[in-house]
């Protein structure tokens, strides 16, 4: 218990030291919450609207209202030329093109249907899908204000319409911070368990000292422990800092318990610091287990839910995802930080995390000896 | 007098490139004992062997009479090792590092100061200095100290001067007899022929293969041939000259002068001069001299190469 002491001592007085690092390690989750939660959002706002109004008609004016007075689009153009609207959207001054034909007004009034065209840029998939939802949306509410408008169907039966009215639930406003802050949260815990525990035992071995541990009596988990004790408690501190940051300046709501929260985070934490001792184990330069480290941890943030919904990935990717302790971490802190959820709700994910602990740390300490071939 | 290492077969191949071959080797409790090769010989892989960071491949092996790879926790705790290259914590300070070393062997600085009190007394000033602003010297010093803070039975030092200027190379040759005079077994391997003097015994180590096993006297009693130190104006010209003589065994520039073995036993200095008069060199001096540890060393070389014929 001695040697573990000192060796602790020893690993923080290296780090306090580290004038390059200890910064960054402070300075990470502000910089990160504040720039990466109010940067990444899926609201699609402002979207360049290019319009070709062929008709000219009062009801053709009412409809561009509907489209112009949403918020959401912004008219940059119209034109009245065939093919002009297309050569907008090419030349990138428009995302949505709204042709509305010549007998707009003629064919609605007489109580056929018209068909307006939509042109959606659909370069980026995923904006392409809201900017459609919106103007759906948006048609479906003209179509309701017609039998006011139209003549011919004043005399008719009142029209009886399903009227769906959406809420939002867990998190009624739609705030992206919300969703987006508790997931990075989980990304700054990611990145300090698998960089800086992978990256300070290989650097014992670059700078040789690794010989001199290893010629000592410390048993081998005495030395892990020092080793990995360090940045799992620095893990949890940049968490809870990270949690404060998150209450106090995003006014996150916590609709859950901070135990709960602590102890997954706790388990987490041993799955990347297992990681990151297995890419120490496996490498022989800081440069290798950093090139390991960030591969990793591309491919868990990109398949973890937080910026794209899994739920949208092939099937084979979602099957994968299940492996992803940033997934289950990610899906673990959102529902308790904004749902509420009790240990029992999330019982699946943390039993995930659980085997991958280990099985991460099983797979490190079994390839971390003290003997060399 | 007990057995502190034996040695017997050790092989040891890194891929398909031999690193050690079939050494035998005996080093006695309290011995000084060196391990003399040029860079590339398996100093180092011996080294490691011994203090049991490498696992031998073939051979029998005993370190303070255990085996080095059954009972390494054992010998860990007993032996003191400093690495080739520096490998302290830069960033820790001189003090932190030693106590760090002895807390890790279950000691304090305190217990074992007697034994490191000598050395420690020249890095006392520096005490809060941190390890990786030390002069090379010192470094070597603080490194002394840390693989001593626990009083190890044995101590393995692989290359310990190299790199280090002629000053603190003297005073470090001077500790490590005072070392042996509290009874600790010393290793070590230096690629520096004239520091095997100062060893109780040597070992000659080249590709892998030991040359010879003896005592500085012992090895240079290997060297037969006469031996003379000849000089002249042109060097150069002096060294091809004695090269083609007839009777050469060997001919290298040796400090100022050329170290010239005949082949026969009853070669005389003055047969020699006339040679080399002959042959148009002028200020010629011809001195007959004992053969040193590094003439052995070269003649062993040579054998060992299979030229010591030609």
């Amino acid at each position: 218990m001695k040697a573990i002491g000192y060796l602790l001592q020893k690993e923080f007085l290296q780090i306090f030291r580290n004038r390059g690092m200890l910064p960054i390690i402070f300075l990470m989750p502000f910089i990160q919450l504040v720039i990466l939660s109010n940067a990444a959002t899926f609201d699609v706002k402002n979207v360049a609207f290019h319009l070709q109004d062929l008709d000219r008609t009062s009801l053709s004016r009412a409809f561009r209202e509907q489209f112009t007075g949403s918020g959401w689009f912004l008219l940059t153009g119209e034109s009245f030329a065939e093919g002009e609207a297309i050569n907008q959207l090419v030349a990138g001054k428009a995302d949505l093109v709204l042709v509305i034909p010549r007998d707009f007004e003629k064919e609605l009034m007489s109580g056929a249907e018209s068909r307006v065209q939509l042109v959606i840029n659909a370069e980026d998939g995923f904006s392409a899908g809201v900017i459609q939802a919106y103007s759906n949306e948006i048609v479906q509410a003209f179509n309701r204000t017609l039998p006011a408008v139209l003549p011919g169907m004043q005399s008719g039966p009142a029209v009886r319409e399903i009227v769906v009215k959406s809420s939002a639930w867990y998190n009624p406003e739609l705030r992206y911070s919300d969703y987006m802050v508790p997931g990075i949260l989980v990304i700054l815990v990611t990145m300090v368990g698998l960089f800086l525990s992978g990256m300070n035992i290989v650097r014992e071995k670059e700078i040789g000292t690794i010989d001199q541990i290893n010629v000592t009596p410390l048993k081998r988990y005495q030395f892990i422990t020092g080793k990995l004790l360090p940045f799992w408690i620095i893990g949890l501190g940049e968490l809870t800092l990270g949690l404060l940051i998150a209450r106090i300046g995003f006014d996150v709501p916590m609709l859950g318990s901070y135990p709960l929260i602590y102890l997954v985070a706790a388990l987490y934490m041993l799955v990347v610091l297992g990681m990151g001792l297995l890419i120490s184990t496996l490498t022989d330069s800081q440069q290798q287990a950093m090139f390991i480290a960030w591969f990793f941890m591309v491919i868990f943030t990109l398949m973890s839910g937080l910026f794209t919904s899994i739920e949208s990935m092939p099937h084979w990717a979602q099957n994968m995802t299940m492996a992803n302790p940033v997934r289950h971490f990610v899906d673990i802190m959102r529902r308790v930080m904004l749902k509420g959820a009790g240990i029992r709700d999330i019982a699946l994910p943390l039993s995930i995390l659980t085997a991958d602990a280990a099985l991460m740390l099983a797979l490190a300490l079994n390839r971390y000896r003290k003997v060399s071939n | 007098m007990g057995t502190a290492i034996s040695l017997d077969g050790v092989e040891k191949s890194f891929g398909a490139v031999p690193a050690l071959r079939n050494i035998a080797l005996r080093v006695d409790e309290g011995e000084l004992f060196g391990l003399i090769g040029a860079d590339g010989a398996g100093k180092t892989t011996l080294i490691r062997i011994l203090c049991t960071l490498l696992v031998a491949d073939d051979g029998k092996a005993e370190v303070l009479g255990l085996d080095p790879v059954k009972e390494y926790r054992s010998i860990r705790s007993r032996i003191g090792y400093m690495p080739g290259t520096f490998s302290l914590y830069e960033d820790l300070s001189v003090e932190e590092n030693l106590r760090f070393f002895a807390t890790v062997f279950n000691t304090t600085v305190e217990e074992n100061y007697e034994l490191i009190r000598d050395i420690y007394s020249q890095l006392e000033p520096f005490r809060t200095r941190r390890a990786g602003k030390l002069s090379g010297g010192m470094k070597q010093k603080l490194a002394l100290c840390c693989a001593l803070v626990h009083r190890p039975d044995l101590l393995l030092l692989d290359e310990p001067t190299t790199g280090v200027d002629a000053v603190s190379r003297r005073e470090f040759w001077e500790m490590l007899q005072r070392l042996k005079k509290q009874g600790i077994t010393i290793v070590v391997s230096t690629p520096y022929m004239d520091e095997a003097s100062l060893c109780d015994r040597v070992a000659f180590l080249q590709e892998g293969t030991l040359l010879a096993v003896d005592t500085p006297e012992g090895v240079t009693g290997l060297f037969t041939a006469p031996l003379f130190a000849v000089r002249a104006r042109e060097k150069y010209r002096l060294l091809r000259e004695l090269r083609g003589f007839e009777h050469a065994l060997s001919a290298y520039a040796f400090g100022s002068s050329v170290h010239y073995a005949d082949r026969r036993r009853s070669a005389s200095a003055g047969e020699i001069r006339d040679h080399l008069e002959k042959r148009g060199l002028q200020d010629i001096v011809v001195e007959p001299v004992r053969p040193g540890i590094e003439d052995t060393f070269m003649a062993l070389m040579k054998q060992g190469r299979g030229e010591g014929d030609d």
